[in-house]
């Protein structure tokens, strides 16, 4: 028996895992940690929503509301919509252009740990002295004056985590460019690649900013830097531009790819080819630039003058042009189908009406004169989670459904998760519809009580109970998840309807992907093979040795290094804790020297011979393999 | 069939609910219902702009649910294999351009107001005898409270702005501590406070506050503070123009007002005592106070900005302020007790009753 | 090609960095992270401008009155001239000459730490006057900019040093050719940098 195939013990499953440079095992660990994140962020959130549900509530405090609201809004944006976006760009991204792995399994494996060590980090300030709250943006008079350590654990774990982000995203990008099968044109990449690719990008140039940001923050509250110590010369309106400037095409940097797997989806179930492919592209690449020219909008009332005003209204109003193009193609690409409503594409089709919806007032708010009212207000609000919501989170419901038999070869429940998709759908729109009109009514965000008598009590009320509604979505579908356990294997291509590579491959996938590397010969490959009644893709190939990367601790100790120099630097600052900096400097050694043992050790991979492959085809899919 | 019919349901559901509560909220506080001129024009510009997106919205879902509608694999047959389109110039060319011309159309005026907006040139403009001709407030946002100084007319007030109905009144707006945010829903839009630079823009109050439910229009803070942010509210008193100047001139007549140590009153004196330290009882000065300026006490709507205005709230308030606003400055650092320490409840008493009595309206 | 096959002048590629997968990876990837750190500088260097000469009120220290444009002319040159040594390096790497290489990267090492003892010598200088990193917001931006690629310059030294012991005793190969090709592309962005320091800081800080 091959060595590749045996069954593990428990403890060597961990250590597979926590070793592991696999793109999918990666993916799935993504899935996990994001779920989980998304899974506290949204506990957060229904506490909001019972403080606010009746007025002058005291379910909560007013200084444990702030941390509430901080860490809901940091966590579902940079630990929940990020890693769980990253699972399927992981996931995705390799096998739709016939790839064995990324780019750099290493630093894959070293984007996860830094990630979640981060993640966790940021974390434990809720039972070491209090949490971050001056909310996600932090701004720098408040995060200053905030006492307590709080904002230096929203520093450091943002700051830990976001070299993991950057890390992943450099990854795409090279994997995207360099590893493309045969035949595979950047004109033919499946829409999600593309969007993974324009994400990716953005990573790169907005995260930097957000680096310096925090470091400067880092540098105030620790060392007693005078960035934004106005007294010293400082400016805080410094720590708005750094924030904005990496904050706005953060959104795009999550909306992009959602917007990419509905393009999957949609084609998918409407058994047509995406409508004007290369317009989407454009479409999309548009939407990640223009995402750069924009960030002072939210800043309309910061006082920039009206000419910076009128600029960035102007060019934000420009960013709807593109989007409108991506809807009115989804809406083509469904014209002359053959629409099969399952649960995605219910998800997708709940999708366009709701995006829009977000979409139009993100236009309203971009009228600079307007936002004055509507900036910092409950309108905002309900915005925001028009299009993160409507648009992020249904890609993600919608995209577990279609994609769980490429993740775990097991089908969700269709009944059940119809089911979930009307109890989310309405409980959201429940829930955000009306926070439109408490903003116009005078109501401000981030409040954590509001007295009687403004006119707001009975549509917080509603929208508590659509909070609620959205709670059972959420568990009814993880509830989902956890029966698909006892499934039965879907198989290759269980839609029937899938169009590109990642369908082809017969199921389960084994660590090396593709026996041979195929041969692409137009935009959807599985459908053309499909359409001319092969079986299988056609490679590019014959069956041959398969050079594979070497499993590593090295990712894992280097982020552990870095999650222990942490909190070193956290409690330096305090006079009655002298052992911080041996902390500090044990973390970083750790780190510094796993690098170098990391740069010193070759590691050359291993080669896969033919007849290693035709013993595991074998293990997986019985005699004579699935051919 | 049903799912079909049950978005289209949904979706007439919120037109009608768009119409029926653009009328909505409360006339002192909701953007909805504006009272000068710079939110009337804002809210101009939201029927506007709701206008031109609820053409796009209704154009959208009319497209989308014929094609779902005609579309769906129970109708054209199972095993139908549709024409692989590969898209269309003419409609790519439709959809880009006219978004681009409604666009257009939504940024002419948005630009025109935003210059508007910002015009604060008025505010230097002097008459022949060098008097300033026009009304400036200079607002200091404070953890959790609003000091306004009216730097013309030499005099201070906290918590509840007055201001003249009728005219252009400028504000230059600046936070002592963290950033804030100046908002006056019903009356225009708001204005950040920020710690390094003076923020200067214009509002103009239509209508009197006299007939509103409390005599006030609402304030608020509209940007992040900490702990009480939501408890930062403030109140608005518009009044007529001759009512405007007898107010300023009842509050250049407090100058030099003071409370004496020495006083008879247990009151007068507890506040000597414990209080005048940070609250100033004059209204002729200028910003910079520690805590409220309270001549006007008297006059005011609300404790604190946001509790019902009587003596019970007012010596639960000095008792332990920290209660109703955690994190305000009234406190000591460990927010244990008060800055000047536990009084007696006939002290307080005392105190309720001679800070109620400071008025100069009564 | 195999990274353990050995080589001649004659069997050696042309651009042996780019032989493998791996390497091609490698440098793709290594630019975009280049293009990234581009970004980090920008907003370091805008942060820096809007902080110029910022302080508290009565503040001694200006842009005119510290820097010292010999010192950094010096820096500037030391810095130049590693660029070029490294260029050298890497041709003597294409080459197969891999005492070529070994020698030029020494020399590349020597000038980056006399840059990098001049740098010290400079910050010395500045907090014995007074001008410490927390005595104003200018102070702070200019010791977070330049410190920033002081620290890149230490980075780039260690790493520099790391590669050749690791690789003393065992000769150029398609595993290394890479490495080295990279680490100098680095060196060239720390130089490119600090050429924009000189620029905006010093030059601008005296003259402009």
């Amino acid at each position: 028996m091959s060595s590749y195939t045996q069954k593990k013990g428990f403890g060597a499953a961990v250590w597979d895992y926590i070793t592991t440079v696999d793109h999918k095992k990666l993916a799935v660990m993504y899935l996990l940690a994001g779920t989980l994140f998304f899974a506290i962020a949204g506990f957060e959130a229904l506490l909001m929503r019972i403080q606010l549900m009746k007025p002058n509530n005291d379910f909560v405090s007013a200084g444990f509301f702030n941390e509430l609201l901080t860490m809901h809004g940091t966590t579902m944006l940079f630990l929940a919509a990020t890693p769980l976006l990253f699972a399927f760009m992981n996931m995705l991204v390799p096998l739709q252009i016939g790839a064995r792995d990324v780019a750099f399994p290493f630093l894959n494996s070293l984007g996860f740990w830094l990630f979640f060590l981060g993640a966790v980090f940021l974390h434990l300030s809720f039972f070491m002295g209090g949490a971050p709250d001056a909310g996600w943006t932090s701004y720098a008079s408040l995060s200053l004056y905030s006492p307590g350590h709080g904002i230096d654990f929203y520093v450091l774990g943002l700051q830990i985590s976001g070299a993991g982000t950057l890390i992943s995203g450099l990854n795409f990008i090279v994997t995207i460019i360099t590893m493309r099968a045969p035949g595979m044109t950047f004109m033919r990449m499946p829409l999600f690649t593309w969007t993974t690719l324009v994400a990716s990008a953005l990573i790169l140039f907005a995260f930097p900013p957000l680096t310096i940001g925090l470091l400067m923050m880092l540098v105030d509250r620790m060392f007693g830097g005078n960035f934004f110590d106005h007294t010293m010369g400082g400016n805080t309106v410094i720590w708005e531009h750094l924030f904005w400037i990496f904050g706005h095409p953060e959104v795009y940097i999550l909306v992009l790819p959602a917007f990419g797997l509905f393009s999957e989806i949609i084609p998918a179930f409407s058994r047509k080819r995406l409508f004007g492919y290369s317009s989407m592209v454009f479409a999309t690449i548009l939407i990640g630039f223009l995402g750069f020219m924009v960030w002072a909008h939210h800043m309309f009332t910061t006082g920039l003058g009206p000419t910076a005003n009128a600029i960035f209204a102007v060019a934000t109003m420009a960013i709807a042009v593109p989007t409108g193009m991506k809807v009115f193609n989804w809406i083509l690409t469904i014209w002359g189908g053959s629409i099969k409503v399952t649960t995605p594409m219910l998800y997708a089709l709940g999708f366009i009406p709701s995006f829009v919806a977000g979409g139009v007032t993100g236009v309203m708010q971009a009228s600079a004169p307007l936002d004055y009212q509507l900036h910092d207000s409950y309108f905002i609000v309900a915005h925001f989670h028009y299009v993160i919501v409507g648009g992020i989170v249904t890609a993600l419901f919608g995209s577990a459904h279609f994609y769980w038999p490429i993740f775990f070869n097991r089908m969700l429940n269709e009944a059940l998760g119809k089911l979930t998709f009307w109890v989310f759908f309405i409980g959201f729109h429940l829930t955000f519809f009306v926070q439109h009109f408490l903003g116009l009514m005078g109501m401000p965000r981030r409040v954590f009580t509001y007295m009687e008598g403004q006119g707001w009590d009975q549509f917080n009320y509603i929208s508590t109970i659509g909070a609620l509604m959205m709670g059972v979505g959420v568990i009814l579908m993880v509830i989902n998840c956890l029966m698909s356990i006892k499934g039965k294997p879907a198989g290759r291509d269980p839609w029937g309807d899938g169009r590109t590579l990642e369908w082809s491959i017969p199921q389960p996938i084994p660590f090396y992907n593709f026996r041979q590397t195929p041969l692409v010969r137009g935009l959807d490959p599985w459908w053309i093979e499909k359409q001319e009644g092969n079986k299988e893709a056609t490679f590019a190939e014959p069956i041959g040795d398969i050079h594979m990367p070497n499993n590593s601790a090295i990712p894992f100790v280097i982020s552990l290094g870095l999650f222990i120099a942490a909190f070193g630097a956290l409690y330096n600052t305090d006079a009655d804790k002298p052992w911080s900096i041996y902390v500090l400097i044990i973390g970083l050694a750790i780190t510094f020297g796993a690098m170098i043992v990391r740069s010193v050790k070759d590691d050359h991979g291993f080669h896969l011979h033919k007849e290693d492959i035709l013993e595991i085809e074998e293990q997986l899919y019985g005699k004579g393999g699935n051919k | 069939m049903m799912k079909g019919l049950k978005k289209w349901r949904l979706f007439s559901l919120l037109a009608v609910m768009m119409v029926f509560l653009s009328g909505c909220g409360e006339d002192y506080i909701s953007a909805l219902k504006p009272s000068g001129q710079v939110g009337k024009e804002q809210f101009n510009l939201l029927l506007l702009a709701t206008g031109i997106m609820t053409l796009v919205i209704v154009v959208v879902s009319v497209i989308y649910l014929l094609a779902f509608l005609k579309f769906r694999r129970s109708k054209v047959g199972e095993n139908v294999i549709p024409k692989q389109v590969e898209g269309s110039h003419t409609l790519e060319v439709i959809w880009t351009v006219i978004p681009i011309i409604l666009l257009l159309i939504l940024s002419v005026p948005v630009v025109t107001a935003t210059y508007k907006f910002a015009d604060v040139a008025a505010m230097d403009e002097v008459d022949e005898a060098g008097n300033k001709t026009a009304l400036t407030v200079n607002v200091t946002a404070k953890l959790y409270w609003w000091e306004f100084e009216y730097p013309n007319q030499g005099i201070v007030t906290a918590q509840e702005l007055v201001v003249p109905t009728g005219q252009k009144v400028y504000f230059n707006l600046k936070a002592a501590d963290v950033k804030h945010s100046f908002w006056i829903p019903a009356i225009g839009g708001k204005m950040d406070t920020n710690v390094e630079n003076l923020n200067k823009f214009y509002l103009v109050f239509d209508k009197e506050s006299a007939d509103l439910k409390d005599g006030v229009f609402y304030g608020k803070c509209a940007e992040l503070c900490g702990p009480s942010h939501a408890l930062m509210d403030f109140k608005v008193k518009t009044v007529s123009p001759e009512a405007f100047d007898a107010w300023v001139a009842n509050m250049k007549a407090t100058e030099g007002q003071t409370a004496s140590k020495d006083s008879t009153d247990l009151g007068e004196a507890t506040f000597a005592n414990s209080c005048l330290a940070c609250h100033a009882v004059s209204g002729v000065g200028g910003t910079g106070g520690v805590g409220p300026n309270l001549t006007t006490f008297g006059d005011r709507n609300r404790v604190a900005g946001f509790l019902e205005h009587n003596e019970e709230n007012l010596k639960a308030w000095i008792e332990n302020p920290g209660e109703f606003k955690p994190g305000n400055l009234m406190m000591n650092p460990e927010g244990t007790a008060p800055v000047y320490g536990d009084l007696t409840d006939e002290e307080i008493q005392a105190l309720a009753t001679y800070i109620m009595g400071l008025s100069v309206e009564k | 090609m195999d990274f353990n096959t050995k080589f001649t002048p004659h069997t050696w590629p042309d651009h042996p960095e780019q032989a493998t997968m791996e390497g091609k990876n490698k440098i793709v990837g290594f630019w975009i992270f280049l293009a990234c750190e581009v970004v980090l500088f920008a907003s370091l260097f805008a942060t820096y401008l809007a902080l110029k000469n910022k302080g508290p009120a009565g503040m001694e220290f200006t842009t005119q009155g510290l820097f010292d444009l010999p010192l950094a002319f010096a820096m500037t040159m030391l810095l130049l001239t590693s660029s070029l040594t490294s260029v050298y390096a890497i041709y003597h790497m294409r080459n197969f000459n891999y005492k070529g290489m070994q020698t030029w990267l020494a020399i590349t090492l020597l000038l980056g730490l006399g840059f990098l003892a001049l740098e010290i010598y400079e910050f010395q200088h500045y907090v014995h006057l007074g001008f410490t990193f927390d005595q104003s917001a200018f102070a702070t931006a200019f010791y977070t900019l330049v410190g920033t690629h002081g620290f890149h310059v230490s980075l780039g030294l260690v790493w520099i040093t790391t590669l050749l012991i690791r690789n003393a005793k065992r000769g150029l190969n398609l595993y290394n050719a890479p490495k080295f090709f990279v680490a100098a592309l680095y060196w060239h962005f720390i130089d490119v940098v600090w050429v924009f320091i000189f620029t905006a800081v010093y030059l601008m800080g005296v003259i402009g």
